[in-house]
Order: C-alpha cells, then sequence, then structure tokens
C-alpha cells in the first residue's frame, strides 16, 4: 500500500476536509494540474477554480470545487487554503448548472471577467459533484 | 386617593413584568448565540493559521519583496480606522468601549496634524460618528451579530484599494477581542501595512516554524503568489475581527440583558411592597373611617336605644345618660 500523508482543506469558515490520503490532484493558476503523493518536496503554489480530488488511502476519492486559493506542500502535509470550497458531495447540483448556463449567457454577448470565474467555478462545482465530465 | 396609588403601582409593576420578559428572552437568546459564535471563532482559526504561515514561509524564501501592502511609507499623514461596533444597542458599554477608543485615536491624531478617516463596521458607529462630525469614508453594516467571510472580504478589499491608491498610509483596527465569555477587551491593531512582526505575531498565535523555507518550488514565482496572497491575509485578520467582535457583542448582551433582568426583578419586589403598604393604608384609613363615622354617629344615640332596650320602660330623655 502507497505510503501516505496528511491533507488539509481549509476555508476561512471550517476546516473542509482533514485526514489521510495518497494523492492529491489540483489545477494551479497556470493552468495544468498536478498531482502531490506522500514525500513531496515543499511546494507553494497558487489555485485557480478547479475541481480537486484527494484520494483516500482506502481507494475511495473526495471531490471538492476549490474555487481559487493556495496549496502549500511541507513536511508530508498538504494544505489548500481557500476562500471557498465545498464538498462534492454538499454541492447543489441543479444552481450550479443554472449558475453555468448564466455565465454562458453572459459570455455570448460580451466577454467579462466576473462571467469568465463566474463559468469557472460553476464547472468546478458540476465536476466536483461528478455530473459533468472534465 | 390612596386606591388611586395603589392602582398607579400595579400598571407600574406589570410594565416592569413585561419588559422582564423581554430582557430574559434577550438574555437568552445572546447566551445561546455566544456558543455559536465561539466556535465559529475557533473554525476560523486553521484558516488563519495557516495563511500566516504561508506569508511566512514565502518571506522566509525572500520574497518579501516591496510589495506595498508589507512596505509601508515612511510618512504616515493619513490612518484610516476601521470601526467594528454592533448594529442594535441594548448591549452594555460595548459600542462605547469601541467608539470611545476610535475617538481618542482620532484626536490624538488631529492634535499631531495628522489626518484620519473612518470606516464603520456596523450600524451604531456609522451613527456615532456621523452625528459627531467626523470623516466616514464608508460603512459597513447589517451582519454584525453573525458576520461572513463575504462580509470580511468586502472589508478587506475596501481597506486595501483605499491603501494602494495612497489615500491613506495606514490602517488600524479597532475591535472588542473576545477572550472568554466573562471577559473581552477592547484592542487597536495596525492592519496594513504589515509588518514584520504583524505577519510573524499575528493574533499572538505561536506559529510552527519548521524552517524548510529554503528549497520550496513555487509556482508562479513567490512574489506573484505573495502578491496575490496578501489581500487574502488582510481579509482572514477582518474575518477574525469581525467574528470576534460578533462573539464579544453576545457577552455583552447576554451581561446587559441579565443584569436588566435582575434590576426588574429587583423593582418588582420593592414597588410589590410599597404596594402592599398603600392597599394596606387604604383599608386601615377605611376601618378607621367607620369606626368614626360609627362613633361620631354613636355618640348621639346608640346608648339610648340600648338604654330603651334594657328597661323595655319608656324613653327617658337623651340628655341625661349619654354623657361622653
Amino acid at each position: 500500500m502507497a505510503a501516505t500523508m496528511t491533507v488539509e482543506v481549509v476555508s476561512p469558515e471550517a476546516v473542509l476536509y482533514s485526514g489521510e490520503a495518497t494523492m492529491v490532484i489540483t489545477r494551479t493558476l497556470g493552468g495544468g494540474e498536478i498531482a502531490f503523493q506522500a514525500g513531496h518536496a515543499p511546494f507553494l503554489a497558487a489555485l485557480t477554480e478547479n475541481h480537486t480530488r484527494v484520494f483516500l488511502a482506502d481507494g475511495s476519492v473526495e471531490d471538492i470545487a476549490v474555487h481559487g486559493g493556495f496549496v502549500e506542500v511541507s513536511g508530508n502535509t498538504v494544505s489548500i487554503l481557500s476562500d471557498a470550497a465545498e464538498i462534492g458531495s454538499s454541492i447543489d447540483v441543479a444552481r450550479a448548472k443554472a449558475a453555468k448556463e448564466r455565465a454562458e449567457e453572459r459570455l455570448r454577448h460580451e466577454h467579462d471577467a466576473e462571467a469568465v470565474s463566474a463559468l469557472g467555478r460553476a464547472n468546478a462545482r458540476l465536476q466536483a459533484a461528478g455530473s459533468l465530465t472534465p | 386617593m390612596a386606591g388611586g396609588q395603589e392602582r398607579i403601582l400595579r400598571g407600574r409593576i406589570k410594565s416592569m413584568q413585561a419588559t422582564k420578559k423581554i430582557t430574559r428572552a434577550m438574555e437568552l437568546i445572546a447566551g445561546s448565540r455566544i456558543v455559536k459564535a465561539q466556535q465559529r471563532v475557533t473554525a476560523a482559526v486553521p484558516y488563519s493559521e495557516q495563511i500566516t504561515e504561508v506569508v511566512r514561509d514565502l518571506a522566509a524564501v525572500g520574497a518579501s519583496t516591496d510589495s506595498p501592502l508589507l512596505a509601508g511609507r515612511a510618512e504616515i499623514r493619513t490612518t484610516c480606522y476601521v470601526v467594528i461596533t454592533a448594529d442594535r444597542g441594548l448591549c452594555g458599554g460595548y459600542n462605547a468601549g469601541v467608539q470611545r477608543a476610535a475617538e481618542g485615536e482620532i484626536k490624538a491624531d488631529v492634535l499631531s496634524g495628522k489626518d484620519y478617516t473612518v470606516v464603520a463596521v456596523g450600524r451604531k458607529a456609522e451613527g456615532y460618528f456621523k452625528f459627531r462630525g467626523y470623516t466616514i469614508d464608508r460603512a459597513f453594516g447589517g451582519f454584525s451579530d453573525n458576520p461572513s467571510y463575504a462580509d470580511a472580504r468586502a472589508i478587506g478589499q475596501h481597506v486595501v484599494s483605499l491603501y494602494e491608491s495612497g489615500a491613506v498610509d495606514r490602517v488600524e483596527l479597532v475591535y472588542t477581542r473576545f477572550i472568554t465569555a466573562g471577559s473581552q477587551e477592547v484592542v487597536l491593531r495596525p492592519l496594513v501595512p504589515l509588518s514584520a512582526e504583524t505577519v510573524a505575531g499575528g493574533d499572538g498565535k505561536a506559529g510552527s516554524s519548521d524552517g524548510s523555507g529554503g528549497d520550496y518550488e513555487f509556482e508562479p514565482d513567490p512574489s506573484t503568489i505573495l502578491e496575490t496572497l496578501l489581500p487574502r491575509y488582510v481579509e482572514a485578520r477582518v474575518y477574525a475581527a469581525l467574528l470576534n467582535a460578533a462573539a464579544s457583542e453576545h457577552a455583552f448582551r447576554q451581561r446587559a440583558m441579565k443584569s436588566a433582568t435582575d434590576n426588574a426583578e429587583e423593582l418588582i419586589k420593592n414597588l410589590s411592597i410599597i404596594m402592599n403598604r398603600a392597599r394596606q393604608d387604604a383599608i386601615t384609613t377605611e376601618i378607621m373611617e367607620i369606626v368614626g363615622g360609627a362613633e361620631a354617629l354613636g355618640s348621639g344615640k346608640t346608648p339610648d336605644v340600648r338604654y330603651v332596650d334594657l328597661l323595655g320602660a319608656s324613653p327617658v330623655p337623651a340628655s341625661q345618660h349619654g354623657d361622653n
């Protein structure tokens, strides 16, 4: 069995997730996905809106929608700090879909940064909720 | 007159009892909210600790560049005070304490020839400073008893933009720190610029320093991360202050309402005693009046009648027997 590390997903209002995991996949501001496994070198990055997957030791996967933030890896601990993050199972899919449609509608008329990030958020939510394949 | 007084007292007791019910309810509500607010304060600690650690790691790496939020300005001309109070009153000296502390600082600034501006958080602060003619840059309100992170972000962004635009050279937070349910204190904390000791000291929590800052990988480069991180850090600080203030507000309100309830109880007791005495007085007076009246009448006829009854004989002129 693979070695595990401590993973924490922290938002200002609460610790969303904390536990042992074998791998974490998230997406940095540069646009690329990055995976961390136990014993990763110290690493610090800014994140974009994304669907973060935490692979637990028992083989299950925790899906989390992370709306921007930071990831810090040090001493076999991965901490994800986010202004707003949601556990996949608690996401309201209907609302996320409506938000996605709204954002797409707005983008059809004009290109505006707010709508782009709203679309990113909606996509991250839907992916984390498992109702949209990336 | 005597009966009238009793009625007035009865009315006062009734209104006092109604007031007591209200204050008791407010006390219980505040008491239950303290617990929740306290939990939110503790729930926010991990995030602010982590973000402080990240800032410190970045600083250790040498990314503490010339970011305006870190650098500070040589000459402090304008100070911005973020004054955090409640939206409502009925919480004892809570609002007054914060307002007095902020006003004292402002007056000291004005005396030393510096400029100031106020960002009022909570309707009470807004009203207080507006009424006294202080310059209010902007007022936030409507969330003092249950602040969300979005509220903190709005305040944080506003403050950071104020600072970056050069309108203010320093930002100070004035709020009530929640220590325990029994003790809170008004504190003045520098918010921007984030001096080295602010970053290190934070909210008085000792962060773990594993000293492994040297060999970090960054994506993108450290300065860019720091640039996006610092506003978040300010927001987290504001959020922590808002949560502390909310918990303190509930604690103050509970205490104020508890003493109001106790006072009402005391008053009701005293008024009841006075009322009972007034009623007794009224009864005594009435009896006295009856007895007095009866006696006044009796001095004329009663002995006369008794005499007639006893003897059963023909009446004798009253003037001969009744002599008192």
